[in-house]
């Protein structure tokens, strides 16, 4: 890693922006999953839970918001330092979303949780959400170590999320045109999955602040695309 | 920007910018301490490039290089190539004076001539050219205006120029400087003496003065070469480590020592 700053306050600003943005990713992560164990268990008390961590994320955003702005102010970073600023406010916006996405999916399940119709329908989002799930912890992880081979990883594997959402929705349409009585309750999923797929697109997001950081250059604004369900090629972002 | 030296090397012409200075293998010696290391450089026309790096580095040294001032002094030597506009100024049998007024220099401390700040301008032109007395008038006012003073001392042009605040004496150098319409203009820690304001000042005249003149300024406010100059140059020990944009030696510098220099983590 990098030598110490001659002030030596300097360094101790960076580390706690990058504690915090360590213990929002930590709060994320649980939020997901959390959300999604709730969803597939119908699990009331886990999904209050969810949405009640969301506002510490908030929070934990606006103070390093905060924190950044300050020691720009104070420090005109230059360089490395300049790009772990821009990077720690770019991965706190992501986070913040992480949570946000977790936190509807926690009050989908409450509002559906009674009339929970078809439970198969519901491992397809699960799957969706144990990758998700992964590429927030690698991402994470890479981020934490300064790894840009991992972060590539991550943003190379997106693309899979985006196919599985593709099965999950045609699934969900499945169960909806056998019985239109399962319409409310797979629109519901619908919604969770795009939310899930969001969640994918923010991890690769951080990955490639992962790599501004590091190298000081920027990844191409494609990613490899994937196939949409219409046919149509989606974007970055996976919209059609 | 390796890519256009090594085009430039090559013989091929620079993607934009045209060379107003070419530094070549520059070495420089203060009688047997090697203080310039096989400097490579170009000064771009009409560009600022700030020279930046820790004291005793060579920055001043490379600067007293570009007109010549080290001639002033017995056992200071320098060897290789500084061409400007293709004409080699370290030969032998350079013209001293006519290089001087091609290329001015202004220093860390005002160094205004006792006498009227009318004069401090004049005396410069009348080494070069002789004037009519309205042309002269005009030529003064011209050079005070570039350098932004005008307004400040047009009622007092016989006031001495020690009367004048630090950061006006300042600005009375640089319009003496360019009163001789030099092309390159160095400029030795200009602001370093000054308050912000006049920092400020000095900073927006160089933005001014940019583009009809090429710059050269050595400064240790690392903030300043990054608010002032389009090129930076990185010295360390007496070698040229790194020279780029400087939007990328503060972005992403590619050598571990100019990233640890211009993010505080010298030594």
């Amino acid at each position: 890693m990098v030598d110490q700053h001659t002030i030596r306050a300097y360094d101790r600003d960076l580390d706690l922006l990058e504690r915090r943005i360590a213990e929002m990713g930590g709060l994320a992560e649980k939020m997901v999953i959390d959300a999604v164990d709730a969803l597939a268990s119908g699990d009331t008390v886990l999904a209050h839970q969810v949405v009640e961590t969301d506002p510490r994320l908030d929070l934990l955003q606006r103070e390093i918001e905060e924190q950044a702005t300050q020691t720009i102010a104070r420090r005109q970073p230059v360089a490395i330092d300049l790009r772990e600023i821009i990077g720690a406010i770019r991965v706190a916006g992501d986070l913040e979303r992480v949570g946000d996405l977790a936190k509807n999916i926690a009050k989908r399940s409450l509002k559906i949780g009674i009339e929970s119709r078809v439970p198969r329908a519901i491992i397809g989002i699960k799957h969706m959400n144990e990758f998700a799930t992964e590429l927030m912890k690698d991402v994470l992880d890479a981020y934490a170590q300064r790894d840009v081979e991992r972060a590539l990883d991550v943003w190379g594997r997106d693309v899979d999320l985006d196919a599985l959402e593709d099965s999950v929705f045609r699934d969900l349409l499945t169960h909806m045109m056998e019985d239109p009585r399962n319409i409310t309750f797979c629109a519901h999923l619908l919604f969770c999955s795009k939310n899930i797929e969001r969640i994918g697109d923010h991890a690769t997001n951080i990955a490639e602040t992962v790599v501004y950081l590091v190298t000081g250059s920027t990844l191409p604004t494609e990613r490899p695309h994937g196939r949409s369900v219409t046919g149509a090629e989606t974007d970055a972002r996976g919209e059609l | 920007m390796r890519d256009e030296v090594a085009a430039q090397k090559a013989g091929k012409p620079p993607s934009a910018n045209k060379d107003k200075v070419l530094i070549r293998d520059l070495n420089f010696y203060y009688g047997q301490t090697h203080a310039l290391k096989g400097v490579n450089l170009n000064l771009f026309a009409g560009q600022v490039t700030a020279f930046i790096g820790p004291s005793g580095c060579g920055k001043s040294t490379l600067l007293r290089v570009l007109n010549r001032m080290y001639d002033l002094y017995p056992g200071q030597r320098a060897e290789g190539e500084v061409m400007l506009d293709g004409e080699n100024i370290l030969s032998p049998d350079l013209d001293l004076n006519l290089l001087r007024s091609r290329v001015g220099m202004v220093f860390q401390k005002p160094t205004p001539f006792p006498m009227t700040i009318y004069d401090n301008i004049a005396f410069g032109i009348r080494l070069y050219e002789k004037l009519p007395k309205s042309e002269m008038d005009a030529r003064v006012e011209s050079a005070l205006k570039r350098a932004a003073l005008w307004s400040e001392v047009k009622d007092k042009l016989n006031a001495s120029g020690l009367s004048l605040s630090g950061g006006q004496q300042q600005r009375l150098c640089i319009a003496r400087t360019v009163a001789i319409s030099p092309e390159v203009i160095l400029l030795d820690e200009p602001a370093s003496a000054l308050d912000p304001i006049s920092t400020a000042k000095i900073e927006e005249l160089i933005d001014e003065l940019s583009g009809d003149y090429t710059i050269a300024i050595v400064t240790h406010n690392m903030q300043q070469a990054a608010r002032c100059s389009q090129y930076t140059a990185f010295m360390y020990l007496g070698e040229m480590v790194e020279f780029d944009e400087t939007n990328t030696v503060f972005t992403s510098p590619r050598d571990k020592r100019t990233q640890d220099y211009v993010t505080g983590r010298f030594g």
